[in-house]
């Protein structure tokens, strides 16, 4: 375990690295689907992705508890990351967490143990960042919804394979529902709660 | 119903331009600069921080400045500014018995162990208008008495050592943040403070004042008023440490109700309290007034006032969200309006029409 | 007590008489002091902390309002780590605080930091509030009973 005093420092220019990773996140939730480029990459400890890094630093603060999957939780240095930079909260009840953050999605816990929201507040649910292997190939996702013309088609490796049908659950729970960010490289690809499967190719 | 309406961007462009110059007024007098304002118009300072629910003297006097003085529209402009900005946390609880008094009173008791300490007060002035003030005034430097020991122990530990007041309400947590979570009925003490903390000092005050008039009928003491300085810590998670942030001013009020007692429990004294930003004794002294009689419903007693009733008051208390709701109602409501312009000419003829129809009827026979 | 609950004591003392000071008083006397280098280990930044009541001033807390605040966190280039906070909104204040608690950790610097900054700047604090507390002091009212009727002897 590294010390305080060999922890990454956090970017030079805080307000402006936040705003341009806000802008990308933004874009990537009124588009969904769309691949949107984080430029500026945080340094961060493994196993967090610099682009999960960046967004952490963007959106998480005080008022946003965390919930970390096993890989992230057990790892020596990200726990303490994020509490330095952010000061955010970390829970242990993934139905508490305004975030909830997954470095290995082949152990996601089942979307219903996440906060949906409520019908009166709906924005009061975990937005799950998964951290996948590509955002330019893979399987074909076909995808509709507010944001997207028509259709659009993600290429992409995810784990878990079957996250899109497991995001069914926002067709019944609409307002309420989970939405879903996902990040390789500099990649930032959004799914919010109005998207949805129509195909999956190979 | 509101419809978007195009048209009207270069009248409010220029209107804000004389707004500008209004402000400034007179160019030949000097511009205000902000220590200006927060040096000699500290108490309005006071106010908008206690208000604005932000404690930063400097912000609160570009408030007032750019408000022109509108101490509502200023804290509207601090409330604004606040959210602007993260939070990191929230601060250990304040020991207001450590205060570094500069003024400390007990209506209750003349040989108050401490003393009786007036303070920078506008007590025992004439409220005479004092035309020295009208050119430069320079003041007499304050008396300086060797302090020996300024610890003034609160009133309501010299009363509670004999029984003869109620504990305070014990407790660790905080069950509500009104910044956080929208207001719900009941509503938990600690959240009625914050809301009466940030409450609006004309409400507060007119609601006291209801209270002690007749409304309510309470029949309260100052057991004790203090405004000093106190220390602000914070348990800072980056460092590990519980790390000082430096002082603010307070002032704090205790008052004291009497309680008849009821089968169960004996008779004893009951307590409201104040807090504010600054020194703010009105605001602290209604709030307190207001808190003891919100308590009508854990101590049993009958809600026939308009300031026991907590929906009543909390819904209302707060100066930005009143002067929200009632203020837009100058702005445009032409579709509104439209409609029932064309509902009452409707309701008119119909009104016409029956007359008639009764005129005619009554000719007939 | 430990060693470090010793030098936990000591920190937060200095960061009370700095947390009291303002900027300029700060600058000048860490002036006498040639600094080693540093950076931040996170920019400064301002931002809020929610103050806290207790109920009957020694009950339950409640949400009083807020404050402002700015923060930094400095690295020597010998490793050790300061932190600053202060109310307000002074970037340069809180990273001189956070400088100062980092120089206070280091064995090199201590000495010269408690004589050159923390002890003329405490001095300065405590006249301060001496010089306040006076003034308060003489407003405190004598009371004397005026003796009724006719005094026997």
């Amino acid at each position: 375990m590294s010390t305080i005093a060999e922890m990454p420092s956090g970017p030079g220019d805080k307000v402006l690295s936040a705003q341009s990773t806000f802008r990308s996140v933004m874009n990537a939730m009124a588009r969904p689907a769309s691949v949107q480029r984080i430029a500026a990459l945080a340094d961060a400890p493994a196993p967090m992705t610099p682009a999960m890094a960046a967004i952490a630093l963007t959106l998480f603060d005080h008022d946003t508890p965390l919930w970390l999957d096993a890989q992230i939780a057990e790892s020596p240095d990200v726990p303490r990351w994020l509490k330095f930079h952010t000061g955010a909260p970390v829970v242990h009840d993934c139905g508490m967490a305004a975030f909830a953050l997954i470095a290995d999605g082949g152990r996601l816990p089942a979307l219903e143990n996440f906060a949906f929201g409520s019908v009166d507040y709906p924005d009061r649910s975990t937005t799950v960042i998964v951290q996948a292997e590509s955002l330019n190939a893979g399987c074909a996702y076909e995808l509709r919804g507010p944001g997207i013309k028509g259709t659009a088609t993600l290429q992409a490796t995810i784990k878990p394979a079957d996250l899109f049908e497991q995001l069914r659950i926002n067709e019944v729970l609409f307002p309420r529902g989970i939405d879903t960010i996902l990040v390789a490289d500099d990649a930032v690809v959004a799914i919010p709660r109005t998207t949805r499967l129509i195909t999956k190719g190979s | 119903m509101y419809v978007a309406a195009k048209g009207g961007e270069r009248a409010i462009e220029n209107a804000h331009r004389l707004l500008a110059h209004e402000r400034r007024g007179d160019k030949n007098v000097a511009e205000l600069r902000l220590d200006q304002i927060s040096e000699q118009l500290s108490l309005a300072v006071d106010r908008v921080m206690s208000e604005g629910s932000l404690f930063d003297r400097e912000l609160a006097a570009l408030a007032i400045k750019q408000a022109r003085g509108d101490l509502i529209e200023a804290i509207f402009l601090v409330r604004a500014f606040r959210t602007t900005l993260p939070r990191f946390g929230s601060a250990e609880p304040i020991n207001t018995g450590d205060m570094r008094v500069q003024r400390r009173i007990s209506a209750t008791f003349k040989d108050v162990p401490g003393g009786q300490i007036l303070g920078p007060t506008f007590d025992y002035t004439h409220r005479l208008l004092d035309p020295a003030l009208e050119q430069g005034f320079i003041p007499e430097e304050p008396a300086i008495t060797e302090a020996a020991d300024l610890s003034t122990p609160c009133i309501t530990d010299i009363l509670g050592s004999d029984g003869l007041i109620e504990p305070s309400p014990q407790g660790a947590e905080i069950t509500g943040d009104l910044t956080r979570d929208p207001l719900r009925f009941p509503a938990a003490h600690d959240v009625r403070l914050q809301n009466l903390a940030r409450g609006d000092e004309g409400f507060l005050l007119a609601m006291a004042y209801s209270n002690v008039r007749g409304y309510f009928r309470s029949h309260p003491f100052a057991g004790e008023i203090r405004f000093g300085e106190v220390e602000v810590e914070f348990f800072a998670e980056d460092a590990g440490l519980t790390v000082p942030l430096g002082s603010i001013e307070l002032t704090e009020c205790q008052m004291v109700n009497k309680f008849n007692g009821s089968a169960k429990e004996a008779p004893r004294f009951t307590r409201g309290y104040g807090l504010s930003f600054g020194h703010s004794e009105r605001k602290t002294m209604s709030m307190a007034l207001v808190d003891r009689s919100l308590r009508a419903r854990e101590l049993g007693e009958d809600v026939v006032a308009p300031a026991q009733d907590e929906e009543f008051i909390m819904s209302h208390s707060d100066n930005v969200q009143a002067a929200g709701f009632v203020e837009h109602l100058k702005l445009p409501h032409y579709v509104d309006f439209q409609s029932e312009l064309g509902l009452v000419r409707k309701l008119r003829q119909e009104f016409a029409d029956a007359n008639e129809a009764l005129l005619v009827e009554e000719a007939a026979e | 007590m430990t060693q470090s609950d010793i030098q936990n004591i000591k920190r937060k003392a200095l960061m009370t008489v700095l947390a009291h000071s303002v900027l300029s008083e700060i600058a000048e006397h860490l002036r006498a002091i040639s600094l080693p280098a540093y950076e931040n280990l996170r920019e400064p930044e301002n931002g809020l902390v929610m103050l806290r009541g207790r109920i009957g001033g020694d009950g339950a807390p409640f949400n009083l309002g807020e404050a402002t605040v700015s923060r930094a966190a400095v690295r020597l280039a010998s490793g050790e780590i300061g932190f600053g906070y202060a109310l307000g909104r002074n970037l340069e204040k809180a990273k001189l605080i956070a400088l100062c608690d980092a120089l206070l950790q280091s064995q090199e610097f201590a000495a010269t930091l408690e004589e050159k900054v923390a002890a003329p700047l405490r001095l300065r604090l405590l006249g301060r509030r001496q010089r306040r507390a006076g003034q308060a002091a003489a407003t405190k009212v004598d009371f004397y009973t005026m003796v009724r009727g006719e005094a026997t002897s």
